[in-house]
């Protein structure tokens, strides 16, 4: 295998393709409280976009694209994010409560605080399921940056 | 009040985001100091709801019963039994924090190993808080995978074998679980525990509902490790790190198995039909028997105590199961007699069933740390190459000492009285069914064979000539001490001051066990 | 009537059986995980059966519809809820398996359940 990766005409396709993969994704989130998806759903079909990428260019690639630490820095802040929307009900006296206005119905900011906690689950799905899959195939002990074990 | 329940769970929830990141820095006392701190919020505000819990329902999010008696809301309900394992796991865990402080420090990524403990700690707070059936599934799957991951942290190959083991085990338990709640949910329209509890009796049971009651006893027997499903504790707790089997032998098959047979049988299926706790007492005593005749003859410190916890929790579910098998005679088809006495007695079996899963949780996570004291010093498991712990690390060995003796139920240790309350419960209910005294008499001789079992432990870990090999043992760091002391405070504390934390401790824990099935009018009220 | 009531019960407790016999019977330690991934897609399974109604629509509500006719129509939203949930946690049992038959393959060399026994008693 001279080149990594796979052939020129995957190369080609997924740079071609990737975008449009990603901005799907976050079409299915933002839109998660009209139609059937939301966060873990688009945040799979973003993680999917990053793995063609991978796939398509090789593990040197990868290892210059994004690093373990940064995986596990977007994790945390989907996380982080999720639960501060949750923490934030507590100015309005309860846990979790949808503090925003809600103007009518089927309409894109029709939901208060819903789209902003599937932004924060959709980020921090795609970061995790990244990082679960490049511990798997691409940080391998002995190999790459490092193998960890992962959560 | 009641606002701020969710805080048990989402303060551990943010800390086990934040600390990876925090474990990256070159400086080690923030991730240290953030761990203890929530750990001791976290004990803190558990005993703050111990004596300023107003018995409310707390629907998050507002999004309270619907429409028709069907609630799409999630409701968290902290009773009495919530609140004594509020304590009980609080108080477990912030000695184990304490304890993983200078532990941990073998191990690289001690980030990582506290988010899983406090991934883990959510869990299990979410299990005991929460009212509502697929939301205590949610949170035992989150407490059970972090335990599989955390159980394999130090990736040597039997502890990947052990987790491996647990994981699948584990798993197929956890599966059974969500088989039974979607019967459940089949013949009922609803999750919530107080509605399905309300609905069942008053349409009482059917084929379905038994179905699902015995894939609800596979799936948490096998969390709380009773006897035919037993198979994954004596490897996954010696294997994991001391910490960690503090963790999971005191509080993790408590939360997880226990309190939701306990909730599930007592409060939400309801002692209609009188085969359940006739099932819960024959687990208990398989378990109780299997458990200590197996350990016996055990030379690993670690699997010797993880033998004696299967054993230690046959005595919890038997004593459960006496108190509901009582129960459920009372309310029978024809109201005996005595039902006063069936009533006080069933009351007794509760009281010390509910003594005995606190002091267990006490005593075997303290062992469990000794026992990691005693490796990490020595750096051998076999009691045989251990010796004269009392004179080389006098810390430990004392504290290996008192749990020593509470766990063989010597006065004035916890131990002690809760034992001798589950057996005498048993002689009162031999009045009512021979049985019964067979039983208490099988307890006895379970005792007995325990005591046996940790004057090995004594004689040859503790007393004895030094062994060559380990002539310059020192004491552990300090804060492995602090973290032991604790719990020897409490295993000393719980059996002078028992009548005292009686009353505030186990009463309310005890009620509303006995209330069975009036848990769903207190739930739903407020 | 009777065989539309059982039929999820014995389609999930069939997939249940393949499972266990998978995790019980089988040498090989991916078996075994395929196995565990079975079992739990029988529940999710089972539980989205139970929310079936026959001749139900999708549980969308689309501009200007009747809530209660549609409430009356749509088939039951809160099991297709649930097993995404269910869903969500297989995916990670599952990623958290294969980790751990990767080091275990390193560790021991080999995927056989029978040879890899260091722990007995």
């Amino acid at each position: 295998m001279s080149q990594p990766g796979m052939s020129l005409i995957v190369k080609e396709v997924a740079k071609l393709v990737t975008g449009f993969i990603a901005l799907f994704a976050a079409y299915i989130i933002v839109y998660g409280h009209l139609t059937p998806g939301g966060g873990f759903v688009g945040g799979v079909i973003l993680a999917c976009g990053f793995i063609l990428t991978v796939l398509a260019y090789g593990k040197n690639f990868a290892n210059q694209m994004i690093s373990d630490a940064g995986t596990k820095l977007w994790d945390t802040f989907g996380a982080v994010l999720f639960l501060l929307v949750a923490l934030l009900g507590y100015t309005v006296g309860d846990f979790f409560v949808n503090l925003w206005a809600r103007p009518g119905n089927f309409r894109l900011l029709s939901a208060g605080t819903i789209p902003l906690s599937n932004i924060a689950i959709g980020i921090k799905v795609a970061a995790c399921l990244l990082g679960v899959f490049l511990a798997l195939a691409v940080f391998r002990p002995g190999e790459g940056a490092g193998g960890e074990e992962d959560e | 009040m009641t606002n701020l329940f969710p805080l048990f769970v989402a303060v551990p929830l943010g800390a086990a985001f934040v600390l990876p990141i925090l474990g990256r820095a070159r400086a080690r006392w923030p991730l240290d100091a953030l761990a203890v701190m929530v750990a001791l919020f976290v004990a803190g505000f558990a005993l703050v709801a111990l004596f300023a819990a107003d018995g409310q329902a707390l629907w998050v999010g507002g999004w309270g019963p619907g429409p028709a008696d069907s609630p799409i809301g999630i409701s968290l309900y902290a009773d009495g039994l919530t609140r004594l394992l509020l304590v009980t796991i609080s108080m477990v865990t912030l000695a184990a924090v304490l304890y993983s402080i200078p532990y941990m420090e073998r191990f690289t990524g001690k980030g990582l190993y506290y988010s899983l403990f406090f991934l883990m700690v959510t869990g299990m707070f979410g299990v005991v808080l929460t009212g509502d059936l697929f939301n205590l599934y949610v949170f035992l799957e989150v407490a059970a995978i972090a335990s599989y991951a955390i159980v394999a942290f130090g990736c040597e190959s039997e502890e990947l074998e052990a987790s491996f083991k647990y994981l699948i085990l584990g798993a197929l338990g956890s599966t059974l679980v969500l088989f039974g709640i979607a019967m459940l949910y089949n013949q009922t329209g609803t999750l919530n525990m107080a509605q399905i509890g309300a609905i069942v009796s008053e349409r009482g049971l059917n084929p379905v509902l038994l179905l699902a009651a015995s894939m609800f006893f596979a799936g948490f027997g096998l969390k709380a490790a009773m006897v035919p499903f037993h198979a994954w504790l004596p490897d996954a707790h010696p294997s994991a790190p001391a910490p960690i089997s503090a963790m999971l032998s005191g509080v993790l098959i408590k939360a997880l198995g226990v309190y939701a047979l306990c909730r599930v049988f007592f409060n939400v299926l309801g002692l209609a039909d009188g085969a359940f706790p006739r099932v819960l007492i024959v687990l208990g005593a398989l378990s109780m028997v299997v458990g200590v005749l197996l350990a016996v003859g055990q030379w690993d410190f670690k699997r010797l105590l993880a033998y004696h916890s299967i054993s230690q929790m046959g005595y919890v579910v038997l004593a459960v199961g006496l108190a509901g098998a009582l129960l459920a005679r009372i309310s029978g088809a024809t109201p005996p007699d005595d039902a006063a006495f069936l009533k006080g007695t069933a009351a007794l079996a509760l009281f010390g069933g509910l003594f005995h899963l606190f002091n267990h949780a006490a005593f075997k996570s303290l062992l469990f740390l000794c026992a990691g004291a005693a490796e990490y010093a020595t750096g051998t498991r076999q009691l045989k190459g251990l010796g004269a712990l009392i004179k080389t690390m006098p810390v430990t060995g004392a504290c290996c000492r008192i749990a020593a003796l509470s766990i063989s139920g010597v006065p004035p240790f916890n131990g002690f009285w809760s034992k001798l309350i589950i057996i005498f419960a048993l002689a009162r209910a031999g009045a009512v069914h021979p049985a019964y005294y067979w039983l208490a008499g099988l307890t006895v001789l379970v005792s007995f064979l325990t005591l046996v079992s940790f004057v090995k432990v004594q004689r040859y870990a503790l007393q004895g000539e030094v062994k060559p090999a380990h002539a310059d043992v020192r004491e552990v760091p300090g804060w492995m001490c602090a973290g032991m002391v604790i719990l020897a405070v409490v295993c000393l504390g719980a059996g002078i001051l028992c009548p005292f934390i009686q009353g505030s401790l186990f009463e309310p824990a005890r009620d509303a066990l006995m209330g069975g099935l009036a848990y769903a009018k207190l739930a739903l009220g407020g | 009537m009777l065989v539309r009531e059982t039929l999820p019960y014995v389609l999930a407790m069939l997939l249940l059986g393949i499972g266990v016999y998978a995790i019980a019977c089988k040498k090989n330690l991916i078996k075994a995980i395929i196995g565990v991934i079975v079992i739990e897609y029988a529940v999710n399974l089972f539980l989205v059966l139970q929310g079936y109604r026959t001749g139900g629509e999708a549980p969308i509500l689309a501009e200007g519809e009747n809530v209660g006719a549609f409430a009356a129509a749509a088939v039951d939203p809160l099991p297709q809820a649930m097993i995404l949930t269910s869903i969500v946690i297989g995916l990670g049992v599952l990623a958290l398996m294969v980790a751990m038959a990767l080091r275990i393959h390193e560790k021991y060399g080999t995927f056989d359940l029978s040879r890899i026994r260091k722990l007995r008693g």
